[in-house]
């Protein structure tokens, strides 16, 4: 994820939650525009086609066009009071070409046929200057044209169209119910995205989508005083491709243990009272011993250790060098993907690229140059069966179509490989939570999300969590505090030894899901039960200053 | 819209001021235009360009503030805009911790933020400048991967209460690199500057083919405590945490390094090794920037460690006011005092040390101690008897930039660098720190 945005987010005092800068650099508008729907898709269409003209008049062999409207809302409180309503909005138009044989793209708020035209003229400009210091010719694999179509996120209340008082109210009962309970200090905050994208382009594609995200959260701070120590504990939600139905609790979608945690909707109030409790026993919490323990890790942690270990290394661009210069490249090669025998990680362990499950951040019907979305399998039985790939880079894995993960954070940016979904399948027997407790003997249960950080090429990991609890033969004994956990990817993956069964399956994920240079960002999920790895490095991270 | 000049932005913004009603109003306008291209492979991948202008309008009446934003600059546009954040103040709860807007202020002279020629490169410029790094790799057999990109754009104020400000300012950032073509050495170098005439595209091109080269065939040694040198780039990323947290209403309330049990903070207390001064200054000629910041308040020389002492933390207009301080605006760049010391000085008086080129995703593992985790990257070397003797394999480290920076040997010649991690510009010196705690081996190049 993506180190920019935590800055941003530590200024605004909300720790770990995410507001990618180009939600920040919107232009901001009043509530009832962000329910108007924009230009009518007529004239959207109109507007491709100067696009589209006007390059191929320039002598581009491939144009593609994304009109963009992008509309964010932040509702952001702390302790007892609003720190910030913001709505913002962002339109225009970016134009991608080929020309000579190389990609060129340019972009402009200027949202009318002349300024579309001068842009789609500078999109030609720079793949002709361009041109001369290529090396290869693009090569994209085909594309039917689709006509006109269109898809939405399926929600069932736009987050949108929810007053905001509605979400000052709940988020300052959220407040009061920490500061009631005794926590020292409370940041809550509701996120909600909606990007309305119009893609064509000269393969024959009209393509409408309207996508929905919503990302409700906090962190709870406490402070003890009389030691000068302070700990915190963020929300168990997850950024979701849902509407406001999120927030509205359901028994039958909470997962109960030794804290609720949540499936497709969210208790908010129920979570802070949880929080706000953990937070003082995270402060009174002993400090772990180094060594090797069993984890036993809930998807509301395991999602992110997935996303950096997993998802990261399969994406194509980054394994083929395009990434060199700045996330880096993979420790999984071609080579090991040609064997057809490489051992990612243990039998059990399936992992599948998904762009279509509903409810997930990476759920669309097209993707960003006009590719229908898919499912297809990347680790089978722990083998390395495939990658993540877009048009220009298909013909290198073989393939007669594109896998449909092509993104741009905005219309200002130009699309490239992003990672789809990357879900780590639940075990095919019934397994419980307490079945894979009862057989650990020296073990961590890590609930949460918290520090993490991975190598250029995804070897060697560390990460850190929200709460943390010692196994010892079979059973929970308590909290502990200071704990990370360090680990080579393909070791770390084939001491996986359990899979809970899909009762427990959830998704968590990631607004901020950074990649490329100028950086963008990318919301993705990743699904997952509980699962248990044996024998992992854990380190203690208490200092003195 | 092209960039306006001082004069047609305070005549803009004058217009747009005398549309508003309400008790307090100020206006931003900020524009630009920017260009890149990226390469890989050895050869161009993507690039793009982009012009954008936002005018925000902030009203106010009373503690109700609203804000409101267009990037239309028609009459009735601007009119439209100025009655829309009207409306929303008017809306909008009371904000306990809004102070109003401020009255006209002193600054000093803009630094020299902006240069003709950087703001006139074209594609043809970058894509002549990538084409030197990609001859570079190719005749030492590299492969490379690189980014280019500059832009020139300018920001303006105005408020109800006679406040103007202008600035405008230019930019170029460069950054490459180069891996053997078995994967088994790489090198980078980065390079940021508001004058186009101060990159060298080539010369740091060569930086990073010579430590590509040079990493190959790593050996692994144990991880542990080790003297370390690190260069600017590997300093800055570590360094950065300190800055990003000096914020006074953190310190106070308890929730950061600078708390201390019973409720207060170590601001005045020596906290670093004496020999550390880190100040920020707007006029440094290395490293200018722009000279008053997004309230309108003035950014001057000011000094944040002073030999070793926690000497000034950053005030909000808000928190200021609540704790009877001056206000103390973030500022935009910062500068680390140094010795005279070359890089080569500093290998040649060491034993036995690691030379450390580059640090990598670095990431808060406790705000409490400023602990954080991250990895070497990019050209990683073993130093005996004041030589490299041979390149290792990349580590995983957990220190805290306050443990570190009382740890410190010796501090060479400070030179501007840009953080890979959060991309500000800093002046910082190479620095030589013992017992730098790694705490893992990676198989990564």
């Amino acid at each position: 994820m993506k180190r920019k945005e935590f800055l941003q987010l530590s200024a605004l005092n909300l720790g770990a939650l995410a507001i990618p800068k180009f939600m920040l650099a919107g232009r901001e508008i009043d509530e009832s525009a962000l329910l108007n729907d924009g230009i009518d898709v007529k004239i959207k269409k109109e507007l491709a086609d100067v696009a589209l003209n006007a390059a191929k008049a320039k002598g581009a062999t491939y144009t593609d066009v994304r009109i963009g409207r992008y509309l964010n809302q932040f509702v952001i409180t702390r302790d007892k009071r609003v720190q910030n309503v913001a709505n913002t909005e962002s339109f225009g138009v970016g134009i991608r070409v080929i020309s000579n044989g190389c990609w060129g793209f340019a972009a402009t708020n200027e949202v009318t046929k002349e300024g579309i035209s001068k842009c789609a003229e500078r999109a030609v400009a720079v793949a002709n200057a361009n041109a001369k210091i290529k090396a290869n010719t693009v090569k994209l694999v085909p594309q039917k044209g689709y006509g006109q179509v269109s898809w939405k996120t399926p929600i069932e209340t736009n987050a949108f169209a929810v007053p905001v008082k509605d979400k000052v109210d709940l988020l300052l009962k959220v407040n009061d119910l920490a500061v009631s309970g005794g926590a020292s200090f409370i940041n809550a905050a509701i996120l909600a995205v909606n990007e309305q994208k119009y893609f064509a382009s000269t393969d024959g594609s009209y393509i409408d989508q309207d996508i929905h995200r919503i990302y409700p959260t906090f962190t709870v701070t406490g402070i003890d005083k009389a030691s000068g120590k302070f700990t915190t504990r963020a929300s168990f939600s997850s950024p979701v491709g849902m509407g406001y139905e999120y927030l509205n609790p359901k028994e039958d979608e909470k997962v109960k243990g030794i804290v609720t945690r949540y499936k497709d909707r969210y208790d908010i109030l129920e979570d802070v009272k949880a929080a706000t409790e953990d937070v003082k026993q995270k402060l009174a919490a002993p400090s772990v011993e180094p060594g090797k323990y069993d984890l036993v890790l809930d998807p509301s942690h395991l999602w992110l250790t997935i996303h950096e270990s997993v998802a990261h290394p399969t994406e194509l661009d980054r394994v083929l060098g395009y990434e060199a210069n700045y996330a880096g490249t993979s420790f999984l090669t071609m080579e090991k993907l040609k064997s057809g025998n490489f051992k990612f990680g243990s039998d059990i362990v399936n992992i599948v690229a998904d762009k279509l499950q509903k409810g997930s951040l990476g759920a669309v019907g097209y993707d960003d140059e006009g590719v229908g979305t898919k499912q297809w399998d990347i680790i089978k039985e722990g083998k390395l069966v495939n990658f993540q790939a877009i048009r220009d880079q298909a013909h290198i894995l073989g393939l007669k179509e594109s896998q449909g993960c092509c993104y741009a954070q905005s219309w200002s940016d130009v699309q490239f490989q992003r990672m789809p979904n990357i879900s780590l399948m639940p075990g095919k027997e019934k397994k419980s939570v307490d079945d894979i407790i009862k057989n650990v003997e020296k073990g961590i249960y890590i609930i949460g999300n918290g520090s993490f950080s991975i190598d250029q090429q995804r070897y060697n990991f560390q990460f850190g969590g929200q709460t943390f609890y010692e196994i010892k033969n079979g059973k929970i004994t308590g909290m502990l505090k200071d704990v990370a956990y360090q680990a080579n990817t393909q070791e770390f993956w084939n001491s996986c030894s359990a899979i809970a069964d899909k009762s427990d399956y959830r998704l968590g994920g990631a607004f901020n899901d950074g990649k490329g240079q100028p950086g963008q960002s990318n919301a993705v999920s990743h699904g997952c039960a509980t699962t248990r790895f044996n024998g992992v490095n854990v380190i203690n991270t208490a200092r003195k200053i | 819209m092209p960039l306006l000049t001082k004069d047609e932005a305070e005549a803009l913004l004058k217009k747009v001021l005398s549309y508003s009603k309400a008790d307090e109003c100020e206006i931003n306008l900020n524009g630009g235009d920017g260009a890149n291209i990226r390469y890989a492979r050895n050869s161009v991948s993507t690039s793009g360009a982009v012009t954008q202008s936002t005018l925000q309008v902030a009203s106010a009446y009373g503690k109700k503030l609203g804000i409101a934003t267009i990037n239309e600059f028609d009459d009735a546009s601007l009119e439209k805009v100025v009655r829309r954040a009207e409306e929303l103040a008017k809306l909008a709860p009371d904000n306990r911790e809004f102070v109003g807007f401020l009255g006209p202020q002193k600054y000093s002279p803009q630094s020299k933020t902006y240069d003709e020629a950087t703001a006139a490169m074209d594609p043809r410029w970058r894509a002549d400048a990538v084409a030197k790094s990609l001859q570079i790799a190719k005749e030492n057999k590299l492969v490379a991967a690189g980014f280019l990109e500059n832009g020139a754009g300018y920001s303006a104020m105005i408020n109800s209460h006679g406040l103007f400000a202008y600035n405008t300012a230019t930019n170029v950032n460069f950054n490459v690199t180069l891996r053997t073509e078995d994967g088994k050495g790489s090198g980078y170098a980065s390079k940021g500057y508001n004058d186009l005439n101060k990159l060298d595209v080539a010369a740091a091109t060569r930086i990073a083919a010579q430590k590509a080269a040079g990493s190959s065939d790593a050996k692994a040694i144990e991880p542990g405590k080790y003297t370390v040198i690190l260069e600017p780039a590997a300093a800055i990323v570590l360094l950065e945490n300190i800055f990003f947290s000096m914020d006074a209403r953190s310190a106070d309330e308890g929730r950061s390094f600078m708390s201390k049990a019973g409720g207060k903070t170590k601001k005045g207390e020596k906290l670093v090794d004496e020999r550390v001064t880190i100040y920020s200054d707007p006029q440094n000629p290395d490293l200018p920037t722009r000279n008053w910041n997004a309230d309108g308040l003035p950014q001057e020389k000011i000094y944040w460690i002073n030999k070793g002492v926690m000497e000034n933390v950053f005030y909000s207009r808000y928190w200021a006011q609540k704790t009877g301080q001056k206000e103390i605006p973030t500022p935009d760049a910062v500068i680390m005092t140094g010795g005279s010391a070359s890089l080569e000085d500093l290998i040649k008086s060491t034993e036995k040390g690691i030379l450390v080129s580059r640090l990598w995703y670095i990431r808060s593992v406790d705000p409490q101690t400023l602990l954080v985790t991250g990895l070497t990257r990019d050209g990683t070397f073993y130093i005996e008897n004041g030589q490299i003797k041979f390149p290792v394999k990349n580590f995983r480290f957990n220190e805290s930039p306050i443990i570190m920076l009382n740890n410190l040997e010796s501090l060479g010649i400070p030179e501007r660098t840009v953080s890979g991690e959060s991309g500000i510009h800093a002046m910082i010196p190479p620095m030589k720190i013992r017992d730098f705690t790694f705490t893992s081996l990676s198989d990564a190049v």
